[in-house]
């Protein structure tokens, strides 16, 4: 086993334990902050897909997670006054289901914001993908009947077959078998032949097509899928506070998303969660402190940016290696 | 006569006011090596930029085996059978030499949209990336990243994805630059053998390797083909002595 595989199945173990662990000692907000950083890895790992993997650096990823936390919030209230959904689809609070739409629904915003905003490279790819995630939000909250600026509450959290979802390790349990799951089919994704010509696309796109390879169709695959697990966190995220923000999709979650991936190291399988685990804690620890924590993640951030390229998943395994 | 692999009919290239490349003709025929020389900044590298796609041109027309391919991209041009190295390497740097091979197996075989299966483990891709390699004989650096081979090694490498990718004609900006004697003789015996295959468009300025191994050659100035014909007629052609050969003893 390598190096990284270890510190990998080390994170896995410590994200598993120690919500268990606060668990059993009675400490819910533990198990919270558990719960917090398995969803924003989550969320970080679609997006690790498009920017780890393809080089797409996505400053719009929000939208697709604030989709997949209004759908959990949509879902969650006309389930509760049991009024049908739009397009006269029953109401559900079945998480599996939600899941299915906001994955559904974010695959159809990516197609057209990765079909126009592929066209471009570089900092436009930045603008026109944040140009893009503004418009959805500033739908948002113009959009009164799910609460506009107000965001959307969910007073019952969205349940789960055979799990008692209120239950605050139950709830982290799914987020984490999610996770997993995602991480495992980024695992797959990565070593297959998609995954090879995604990362030929990052590394020279004159090659790629030289080969006969279009960059273009892979990349807005990638984007695509990229874009469901982000709102597979969305909805997530949302159940686990409750409230479907309209924060979920400003310009910062956004930010957010591409800090979690650079800290913990991009294009690295793990670093998402890495880089989660690393942003809580500080968050927790530095918030604690002072309210200018973020002026202090910034000096962590630059210091990565300069002198720790491969995030903390490449200051402990090293340089990422294709063999 | 058979149809020609490769058929150029008055290509124009233009960079604002600088004809890169004026009304060019030019065949590549089954079996053959066709040389392209002329001095620096004489217009090769755009011909062959044009020719897989990578440039359009202004005006004029480009054919492979008979279907008009003017229009199409690079990839797929490749798709089609032009398989080429370009002047300055371009290689996927990361990625080991092997995977660079496996990558225009896979564009070959059309498989890019498998999302399960590790490639590594793989044989249909890696045994034919692996004999593509063997035949440029870098088998033995298979394993290291494509940004640690030398400057020669890379020529080689690009050889390789073109085979690989089974190509129907090689289009090869400057093979020998960088490689050293025994490298350039390696590669001209390399080529000698490949033209039964696949037809080669030779850019090269080791003359010595134009020499032994051109059947054709063209001379490319100021984006014009100013001769064209046979090693002899070229050695002889009085034009061409002074404005190339005489400058390049
Ligand atoms: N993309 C470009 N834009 C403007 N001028 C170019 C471009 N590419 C090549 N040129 C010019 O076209 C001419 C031919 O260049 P090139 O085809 O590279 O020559 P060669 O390969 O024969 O040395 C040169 O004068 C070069 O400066
Ligand atoms: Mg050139």
């Amino acid at each position: 086993m390598n190096r990284e595989t270890a510190f990998n199945l080390v994170l896995a173990a410590v994200l598993l334990a120690a919500p268990v662990i606060a668990f059993a000692a009675n400490e819910p907000f533990y198990v919270a902050l558990a719960t917090r950083i398995a969803i924003l890895a989550l969320a970080a790992a679609g997006l690790n897909l498009a920017l780890g993997f393809g080089g797409l650096v996505s400053f719009g990823h929000a939208a697709f997670f604030g989709i997949g936390g209004y759908v959990a919030g949509i879902f969650a209230s006309h389930a509760m006054y049991s009024e049908p959904l739009p397009f006269g689809l029953p109401a559900t609070d079945q998480m599996p289901v939600i899941w299915l739409v906001a994955a559904l629904l974010c695959a159809l915003a990516a197609l057209p914001i990765g079909a126009i905003s592929l066209r471009t490279t570089g900092v436009y790819f930045i603008m026109i993908t944040l140009a893009f995630a503004q418009m959805i939000y500033y739908f948002a909250i113009s959009w009164p009947a799910y609460g506009g600026e107000d965001g959307l509450s969910i007073p019952v959290r969205n349940s789960f077959v055979g799990l008692n979802t209120a239950n605050a390790l139950h709830f982290f349990l799914i987020c984490y078998a999610v996770l997993m799951a995602a991480l495992a089919l980024t695992w797959r994704i990565r070593d297959s032949r998609f995954g090879m010509a995604l990362q030929a696309a990052r590394q020279n796109e004159v090659r790629l097509a030289a080969v006969g390879i279009r960059p273009f169709r892979i990349r807005l695959t990638a984007f695509v899928l990229s874009a469901v697990l982000t709102g597979l966190a969305g909805a997530l995220f949302a159940d686990l506070n409750r409230f479907a923000s309209p924060s979920m999709m400003s310009w910062h979650m956004s930010g957010e998303l591409i800090v979690l991936v650079i800290l913990g190291g991009t294009g690295r399988l793990f670093g998402p969660v890495a880089g989660a685990i690393l942003y809580v804690l500080l968050e927790y620890a530095l918030g604690g402190m002072t309210e200018r924590w973020q002026l202090f993640l910034g000096l962590i951030l630059l210091g990565v940016v300069l002198f720790a390229r491969g995030g903390v998943v490449g200051l402990v395994a090293g340089k990422a290696r294709y063999d | 006569m058979t149809e020609p692999v490769i058929e150029i009919h008055n290509l124009a290239k233009s960079f604002g006011g600088l004809r890169a490349t004026d009304d060019v003709s030019l065949t590549l025929r089954r079996g053959e090596i066709h040389a392209l020389i002329g001095p620096n900044g004489a217009g090769k590298s755009t011909l062959i930029h044009q020719i897989c796609g990578t440039l359009m041109p202004d005006s004029g027309s480009i054919r492979l085996l008979g279907q008009d391919i003017t229009t199409l991209d690079a990839a797929a041009r490749a798709q089609l059978g032009l398989g080429r190295t370009f002047q300055i390497s371009s290689l996927a740097p990361d990625f080991s030499v092997l995977r660079n091979v496996m990558l225009a197996v896979q564009g070959r075989q059309r498989s890019s949209f498998r999302f399960f299966g590790n490639v590594m483990a793989d044989r249909s891709l890696t045994d034919p990336a692996m004999k593509a390699l063997s035949q440029v004989g870098l088998e033995t650096r298979a394993a290291i990243p494509a940004s640690e081979l030398s400057h020669g090694e890379r020529r080689q490498l690009e050889i390789a994805i073109a085979l690989a990718l089974g190509s129907k004609a090689l289009l090869l900006d400057e093979p020998m630059a960088g490689m050293g004697k025994d490298g350039s003789r390696a590669l001209t015996d390399l080529l000698d053998v490949l033209r039964r295959d696949t037809p080669i468009l030779l850019v090269e300025h080791d003359m010595d390797a134009v020499f032994a191994l051109a059947d054709r050659i063209s001379v490319l100035v100021y984006g014009r083909i100013v001769a064209s014909g046979s090693v002899a007629e070229i050695r002889e052609n009085p034009e061409v002595r002074a404005a190339y050969l005489g400058a390049r003893p």
